[in-house]
Order: structure tokens, then C-alpha cells, then sequence
């Protein structure tokens, strides 16, 4: 039995979906782009290693909560390889919001929403605030005395809001799903766009010096000035 | 609809990178990103590894506070206890509704974790107590008695329980209107005018010293229990949680929300939640939560929307940190 090689479909077809997703996919994000071995010259200050920072922190993160979720909620308490395990996730979620917070001042006074950006600050800036929940999850499926008080206390905010109906801070069960999958899905999920977007539009340029001085240029849509750059680093 | 659209996108004179590219290696960088991050965390873990303190149980309560105890589990069958009077999520009250102007978002979402405090806290648990005829015919005797004869035998009850946790407060002479024996772990109330109520309490406290209101509270029709909603809630209405609460440093006005057992970080990144609730109006306001939501909701809208809030938006051209970031391009720019 033989099977015909893609080369030999022929060309008239109609294209497949399949066909056109790989079109559009690599329309908007061809190979170069994706993974570049090129990065304009200006990236070059110490700022830049805070995005690639909460990114290799959510993967220690991720790493580490797998083993625990693997062992199970009560393990970490009852061996010290699973306290050690519980230490390395939580110090890697302080550096993942410390380093989170640096990348979004730096991209704040980058301006980094410039040149067709918006979207790439926006699922920046939502991944932090998704990134709250998913940490106070973690903090209240501790079943410690820490989790005991912090989902007494905090349950009062989140009933004032009507969100308790559904999202109560006592229920280990119900916290401890949002915690090990909704919410970690969440925050993997806009990351991946947000560095998507990263790699569509490029690293934003720095300020132009001399258009501070000179009358103030024609208004650039977010169309236009996204289309050619590429970039590396977030 | 255009004018809209202008202001919102504002003046963009961003154009695309022309000039030159170094070599740069994505995939290298990334991996010793991780390699640097699991460094740090292991050698974080290494000298501070992490807070484990252990949980209170309900057992640990009754006999540490037992006074505590006794005047809960009656503020729990009388009514006047906070998750009695809380409202929803728990029940139809509403000692701890908040509302602004005319949002009641507690209100419109209902009672969907019901909890009867008198019934669930005490007088089912009780009842679960096998053996015991005098104690079954109290509760009995409690049930059936108007709500005022109730009240009645409630508040003479409470009454003296209140004088001695005031007087044990102030430090002064404690009352000898209740007996408490440590050894045997009893909390003897005089009164003659509380009907069954003196026999229930007796029996709760011991039942709580056993550990069987641990596991009395947590059964349902399921074997198995992930809810800890009414132990938290009756033992939040107690003196345990907060006394451990206040020696850890992590009460409300502690800044308590950021901080964690130990001399840990905790959730630092909650600063801003936790300052709304030091200043005024948040402070005092019976609707201090829903206000501090409110409010970190907008901030959060805002953060979102940088790119298109003017005069924010443009704070970055304005206060020239960019220079010190891009300052090796500007150098080299003005080399060139």
C-alpha cells in the first residue's frame, strides 16, 4: 500500500483547516521569529533578565509543585525530602513575584506598550494579577496553621465581593484544585501568549532623543508599527 | 468614533528596529535562566527552608482554653456568635454584610454554604453522644422550650462566663461564679437558672477534649472530607486561632494578610491590599472589605489599561529612567 507524499497533493485542492492554521501560525510567527539567534543591539542592560527570570521561576515552580502534587498534600509535612521540596516552591514563587515586579516597572518606564504592543503589556499585567490567586491558593492548601488563618481572615474579603459562593477559601478540597490545575493552567496560559506576542512584535525600541526636542511626529497605528520588527528577549 | 479611537491608541511615533542585531542565543539563555533559578531556590531552601506550623484542632482549644471554649460553643447555640450572625454565604443574617451605595454583591450571590451554628456546632453533635439518657433528655428538654425560656437559660449561662473572661483579660481577681479544673478539664458555671444548658455544655466540652467534635463537624453523607468550611468558622469565632494569630505577628492590624509564620516573606506582593486596611476609611468601616476590593479592583483595571490612560501612559517619556536602561544604545548612538 502506498501513501502519497505531501508533495503531491495538488495544488489546486481546497485548502484544508489544518492547512490554514499552519499558514496563519507561520504567517504571524515564522521560524526566525520564534526562536531568533539575533537580538537588536540596544537590548543590552540588566533589566532584560527579569522576563526571562519569572519565566525560569514558574518553571521551578511548576517543576517542584508537580513533585509535590505527585507525593501528594500531607507528604511535605511528614518527610524532609518533602519539606525540601516545599521550601524550593515556595522561595521560587518569591522569585517569580520579585521578578515578575521588576519586568513590569521595567517595561513600565520602556513604555513598552509602544509600536503596536498594548497586548503584550495587557497579558503581561493579567498574568500578575492571575498569578495573586493562584499564590493564596497555594497558601490556604498548606493544612497548617498558616492556611488555617489566612483562609479565616481572608474569606471575609472574598464573601464582601459575593465570590465566596464559589470560590470558598475554607474548602481545602475545592483550593487545592484551583491551586495544582485551574489557576497554574491559567497563568501557563497567558505567559505562552504574552511571550508569543513577544516574539510576534519584537523587543520595543528605546525612545528616540531627538524627538523630545522636535515637533511632535504623525500618529502611528498599532497596525503599522507592529509589522517588521523582530525580537528577542521579553 | 475615530476621535475615540485616536485618544485611546494616543501618539505613537514608535518605529521598527532598522539598525544592527548581535548574535544571541535563546534557548542557551533560557536554560541557565532555570539553572540560576534553581540555584537560588536551593540555597534559599538550604539556610531558611520553610514554615510548617501545626494546624489547632478543636481538641487542642477545649483544653488550652477551655472558659474560650465553653462561652463559643454557647454563642453558637444562642445565636450571637459571628458566624451565627455572618449572613451570607452561611446564613440568612447579616452581622457581616457589606455593602457600597447599591452594590450588595454578598447579598446577590445567597447562602450558598449553609450552616446552622445552634444545630451543627452543638446540638448535632451532641446528640451523636451514645449512653447517655440525662444528656439526650436536656437536649430534648432544649428543643422543645420556647425560644424566650432558651434565650433565658442562654443568657444566664453566658452571663458569668463573660465576667470571668473580662476579669481574666484585665487581670483582675477572677469571679467564683465559675470553677475551672484544669486537672480535669471542666468549666463548672453556678447557676440556677440555665435549665439543661449547664448538663449541654459540660457534655460539648468534653466532647471537644476527646477530639470527637474534630471529626463531629467534617462528617456529612461522604465518606471522604475536603471541606473544613464549619471547624474553621467555629474555631474563627474562638480565642485559639487569634492568640497563635497575634503571637505570629499576622493579625489585621500586624499587616497580617502579607505576613506568614516565622520571619518569612510571606505573600509580599499583597502590600497594597493589606495598606487599604490600615488607613481610614477602610479601617473601621463595617464594609472595610468590600471597599478595599473595590478599590484594588479599579487599581487593577488601571494597571491593565496603562497603555491607554493618558498622562499615565506618557509618564515614561516624561521621567527619562529610559535613559539609564538604554544607556549603552545612547552612548553608542552618540559615538556614531
Amino acid at each position: 500500500m502506498s501513501v502519497t507524499p505531501p508533495s503531491e497533493v495538488s495544488p489546486a485542492a481546497k485548502p484544508s483547516w489544518t492547512g490554514r492554521v499552519r499558514e496563519a501560525a507561520v504567517e504571524a510567527l515564522p521560524p526566525e521569529k520564534l526562536l531568533p539567534d539575533g537580538q537588536p543591539t540596544y537590548v543590552a542592560s540588566w533589566i532584560y533578565i527579569f522576563g526571562v527570570a519569572s519565566i525560569a521561576s514558574l518553571v521551578v515552580i511548576i517543576g517542584s509543585g508537580t513533585i509535590l502534587a505527585l507525593k501528594g498534600p500531607a507528604w511535605w509535612h511528614e518527610t524532609g525530602v518533602g519539606h525540601f521540596f516545599n521550601s524550593i516552591h515556595m522561595w521560587s514563587v518569591e522569585l517569580f513575584f520579585f521578578a515578575m515586579v521588576v519586568h513590569l516597572w521595567g517595561k513600565f518606564w520602556m513604555a513598552a506598550w509602544r509600536g503596536g504592543r498594548k497586548r503584550v503589556w495587557i497579558t503581561g499585567a493579567v498574568t500578575f494579577l492571575v498569578a495573586v490567586p493562584c499564590a493564596l491558593t497555594g497558601y490556604v492548601s498548606q493544612q497548617n496553621f498558616d492556611a488555617q488563618w489566612i483562609s479565616t481572615q481572608a474569606k471575609d474579603a472574598m464573601n464582601s465581593v459575593g465570590v465566596g459562593a464559589f470560590f470558598n477559601l475554607t474548602n481545602f478540597g475545592q483550593m487545592y484544585s484551583y491551586h495544582v490545575f485551574l489557576l497554574p493552567l491559567a497563568v501557563v496560559g497567558l505567559v505562552a501568549a504574552h511571550v508569543l506576542l513577544v516574539r510576534r512584535h519584537g523587543v520595543v525600541p528605546p525612545f528616540d532623543l531627538q524627538e523630545r526636542a522636535g515637533p511632535a511626529p504623525p500618529t502611528k497605528t498599532d497596525a503599522d508599527a507592529s509589522s517588521a520588527s523582530v525580537g528577542a528577549r521579553s | 468614533m475615530s476621535g475615540l479611537r485616536g485618544f485611546l491608541r494616543g501618539s505613537d511615533d514608535t518605529q521598527p528596529w532598522k539598525g544592527r542585531y548581535a548574535p544571541y542565543d535563546l534557548v542557551k539563555e533560557a536554560c541557565i535562566a532555570v539553572g540560576v533559578i534553581v540555584l537560588l531556590a536551593t540555597v534559599l531552601t538550604v539556610l531558611f527552608s520553610s514554615p510548617d506550623e501545626s494546624p489547632s484542632t478543636i481538641g487542642q482549644w477545649s483544653r488550652q482554653l477551655p472558659v474560650n471554649f465553653t462561652k463559643t460553643a454557647l454563642s453558637e447555640l444562642d445565636g450571637t456568635s459571628e458566624t451565627a450572625e455572618y449572613g451570607p454565604p452561611y446564613n440568612h443574617n447579616s452581622g457581616s454584610v457589606q455593602h457600597f451605595l447599591f452594590l450588595h454583591p454578598q447579598r446577590w450571590l445567597g447562602v450558598s454554604h449553609p450552616i446552622n451554628t445552634a444545630e451543627d456546632y452543638v446540638i448535632g453533635p451532641l446528640k451523636t453522644i451514645p449512653n447517655d439518657p440525662t444528656l439526650q433528655s436536656a437536649i430534648a428538654e432544649y428543643q422543645a422550650a420556647p425560644e424566650k425560656t432558651q434565650k433565658a437559660w442562654d443568657e444566664a449561662y453566658a452571663t458569668p462566663l463573660e465576667e470571668y473572661a473580662k476579669a481574666e483579660e484585665a487581670g483582675k481577681p477572677l469571679p467564683k461564679t465559675v470553677a475551672v479544673n484544669a486537672t480535669a478539664g471542666t468549666v463548672s458555671v453556678q447557676t440556677s437558672a440555665a435549665g439543661p444548658v449547664p448538663l449541654m455544655m459540660a457534655s460539648e466540652l468534653s466532647l471537644a477534649e476527646s477530639g470527637g467534635l474534630d471529626g463531629s463537624l467534617l462528617t456529612s453523607s461522604q465518606f471522604f472530607q475536603t471541606d473544613y468550611t464549619e471547624p474553621l468558622l467555629f474555631m474563627a469565632d474562638g480565642g485559639l486561632l487569634e492568640k497563635r494569630a497575634e503571637e505570629q505577628h499576622l493579625l489585621g492590624t500586624q499587616w497580617g494578610m502579607m505576613n506568614e509564620t516565622g520571619s518569612y516573606p510571606g505573600q509580599v506582593w499583597l502590600w497594597l491590599y493589606t495598606f487599604w486596611y490600615q488607613v481610614e476609611p477602610f479601617k473601621s468601616s463595617p464594609s472595610g472589605d468590600l471597599l478595599v476590593m473595590l478599590v484594588m479592583g479599579l487599581l487593577s483595571l488601571a494597571f491593565i489599561c496603562i497603555p491607554f490612560i493618558p498622562g499615565v501612559r506618557d509618564l515614561p517619556r516624561r521621567i527619562p529612567i529610559y535613559k539609564l536602561i538604554w544607556k549603552e544604545h545612547y552612548r553608542a548612538q552618540k559615538s556614531v
